[in-house]
């Protein structure tokens, strides 16, 4: 009880119960209240719209806006490139249309070659895209099943007190294996192809974000705002959607964000092993695996080079920017 | 302490067990060609004779059974048929193991000594020039794979420092670069994790009052900030230490270093099973005993951390 009223308070208060009284009989006062949603959603003065201060907060961070552009460039070119004019077949081993020769390691800019030609006289630039395509591939579908059954997973474990003993067992377990191990006996166990490395890189992945799921729904379940919107009676799937997700959206959008450059890396990585790709499909890990097989002849080099510039551009890129969303999408900082 | 620490020691042991069991079972699903050399060139006969010398034509329970003895009392991992002769893996592993942990080892004290100045001088220049560098440098190693920028750490270090391609033991010059190359992950963990906290905790109430007393700031570093930072950060040991051993899969195959990881690769590529099995399954166990210290030390160092769930917990 404050001590002291205000005059101000005491006028305000009368001029509401007046208006009460105007409008409803005592009967209807003391009756049961009907459910009204619109009612029970609405706020005080505010036009706080949760995607509209997101995207406000991302916008103040010029690297990522920049960033972001580039991404969306990078995708839309790698999946249009092959039916732009001019373009040569990564597949062919290119003749010198006068002499009949291969056109073996041309260099970059010559004959029309944008990239040069690889050591069986393959467009290095066509083929640098379609190897771009194919790891992007990899890597979104890597990130997809990831949000997909991280998220499901990670409501169930939080959600249903029955799954929680067997999740926790489980990722005690999967927690404890490192992922390239999984990853190598995976690829070891079946045959090579993108199927195999998305699944081999999936079946881990997933109980990470779960992880984080559940962490974030047990800590927020019972937050005093959600008791009131349950008291309010609040359906559950309005309180999932508006009450949670803002919480969860950051770390889901930097999970899957993450995702790519690492499973980008995975590629290369379980390439070198030599359980990756069969070495005829262009991606980013043969596309190194042979550059580096070169690297010690200097003029040869630019084979490397250019996979792995176009490779740091894109991994770069999705982690600056998963950062910078995830940062944005985080309620906290809104202000 | 003691009960938590025998419940957790009991928790790992059934991961390994789990972990070992999945692996061995996954690897006799295999073509046999992984078990037997020569296996196109062999009759029917041969065959079945080789499997039941090997014990592999019994069902899986009882394959798995012997192999759980013979781990068991005599730490034996199978046997090598492909990358050597009848070998048991033990033998072929024990001459590599000491190595893979010395490099290893070298690693993450680097990442220590490097990570550790790189952080504090970060956040003493919080948002200028060498806070926004080294910011640049985290994002570069964590951003691109590891597979990549080792690559080129081993082409132009090698060319730049007139150092070998290949490692040789004796020859302490050609540790430096895959030494560096491993220690890099750690370098950038310790130093964002520093940074960090020292940001943090410099707003604190127990620094602001150091700074009222008059403490000069870097004593209030060293005595204080310094000492709480340190604690959390051992949690992180154990997974620097599973980093490590993944790194050295690759770095010791671009090095030719004749460790365990290298080893891997070479198994890999010629399909020995029963090397892989051992392989696997030591990295396996490795990084469980690692994630078992790092959670030891830390109750260890810090007195205030208690696994033993006291009355009062939801």
């Amino acid at each position: 009880m404050p001590l002291f009223k205000s005059p101000k308070l005491v006028k305000l208060e009368e001029n509401m119960q007046d208006q009460l009284r105007e409008h409803m009989t005592d009967e209807e006062a003391f009756s049961l209240a009907k459910f009204d949603e619109k009612e029970v959603e609405r706020v005080g003065y505010s036009n706080y719209s949760y995607w509209r201060s997101t995207f406000q907060v991302f916008r103040k961070n010029k690297i990522a806006s920049f960033l972001v552009y580039l991404v969306l460039a990078i995708l839309l070119f790698t999946f249009v490139q092959p039916y732009l004019p001019n373009q040569r077949d990564p597949f062919i081993a290119n003749n010198d249309t006068v002499s009949g020769k291969p056109l073996r390691n041309i260099q970059p800019g010559e004959k029309g070659f944008i990239f040069g030609t690889n050591s069986i006289g393959q467009d290095l630039w066509s083929r640098l895209w379609a190897a771009t395509r194919t790891s992007l591939i990899i890597a979104i579908s890597v990130a997809a099943i990831e949000a997909l059954v991280g998220i499901l997973a990670g409501v169930l474990w939080g959600y249903v007190k029955a799954c929680d003993l067997i999740f926790t067992e489980l990722y005690n377990i999967l927690d404890n294996i490192p992922s390239s191990l999984v990853l190598i006996l995976v690829s070891y166990m079946l045959t090579p192809g993108i199927g195999t490395i998305i699944f081999a890189m999936s079946i881990t992945r997933w109980i990470g974000m779960a992880r984080f799921i559940r962490n974030q729904i047990v800590i927020i379940r019972d937050r005093e705002y959600n008791l009131a919107s349950r008291c309010l009676g609040t359906g559950t799937f309005t309180i999932i959607f508006r009450n949670l997700l803002p919480y969860l959206v950051s770390v889901i959008m930097l999970r899957v964000a993450l995702a790519i450059p690492e499973a980008i890396g995975s590629e290369v990585f379980i390439t070198y092993i030599g359980l990756g790709l069969p070495a005829t499909t262009p991606s980013l890990g043969n596309l190194i695996n042979l550059g580096r097989q070169l690297m010690l002849s200097p003029n040869l080099r630019y084979q490397l080079i250019y996979p792995t510039v176009i490779l740091s551009i894109v991994t770069i890129a999705f982690y600056v920017v998963g950062n910078a969303f995830s940062d944005a999408a985080d309620p906290k900082n809104h202000r | 302490m003691v009960k938590y620490m025998s419940k957790r020691l009991l928790r790992s042991l059934v991961t390994v067990f789990i972990i070992v069991s999945t692996v061995f079972i996954l690897m006799r699903q295999l073509p046999l060609d992984g078990f037997l050399p020569n296996v196109d060139k062999m009759s029917q006969e041969q065959i079945k004779n080789s499997l039941a010398l090997l014990g592999l034509d019994k069902p899986i329970h009882v394959q798995l059974g012997n192999f759980w003895k013979q781990l068991i009392l005599h730490g034996d991992l199978g046997t090598s048929y492909v990358y050597r002769n009848n070998v048991a893996t033990m033998k072929v592993l024990s001459t590599k193991i000491p190595l893979s942990v010395k490099l290893g080892t070298m690693a993450i004290l680097l990442g220590l000594l490097l990570g550790l100045p790189l952080g504090i001088l970060m956040a003493k220049h919080k948002n200028k020039f060498p806070d926004h560098l080294g910011t640049v440098f985290i994002v570069f190693i964590e951003a691109v794979p590891a597979a990549v920028y080792y690559l080129f750490i081993q082409l132009y270090g090698t060319e730049l420092f007139g150092l070998s391609l290949l490692f040789r033991e004796g020859d302490w010059r050609t540790w430096i670069l895959p030494v560096f190359s491993l220690s890099l992950p750690d370098i950038i963990y310790f130093a964002m994790w520093i940074r960090r906290y020292t940001v943090d905790e410099s707003t604190k109430d127990y620094v602001q009052l150091a700074r009222i007393k008059g403490m000069s700031e870097q004593k209030i570093l060293y005595r204080h900030v310094f000492r709480n930072a340190f604690v959390p950060m051992v949690q992180y040991l154990p997974s620097s230490f599973l980093n490590t051993v993944v790194g050295s899969i690759y770095i010791e195959s671009l090095y030719a270093v004749p460790g365990m990881g290298g080893l891997l690769i070479d198994v890999v590529k010629k399909q020995d099973n029963n090397m892989v099995q051992a392989i696997v399954m030591l990295f396996s166990i490795v990084g469980i005993i690692g994630l078992v210290l790092g959670d030891l030390m830390m109750v260890l160092l810090d007195p205030r951390i208690s696994f033993v769930t006291k009355g009062g917990r939801r």
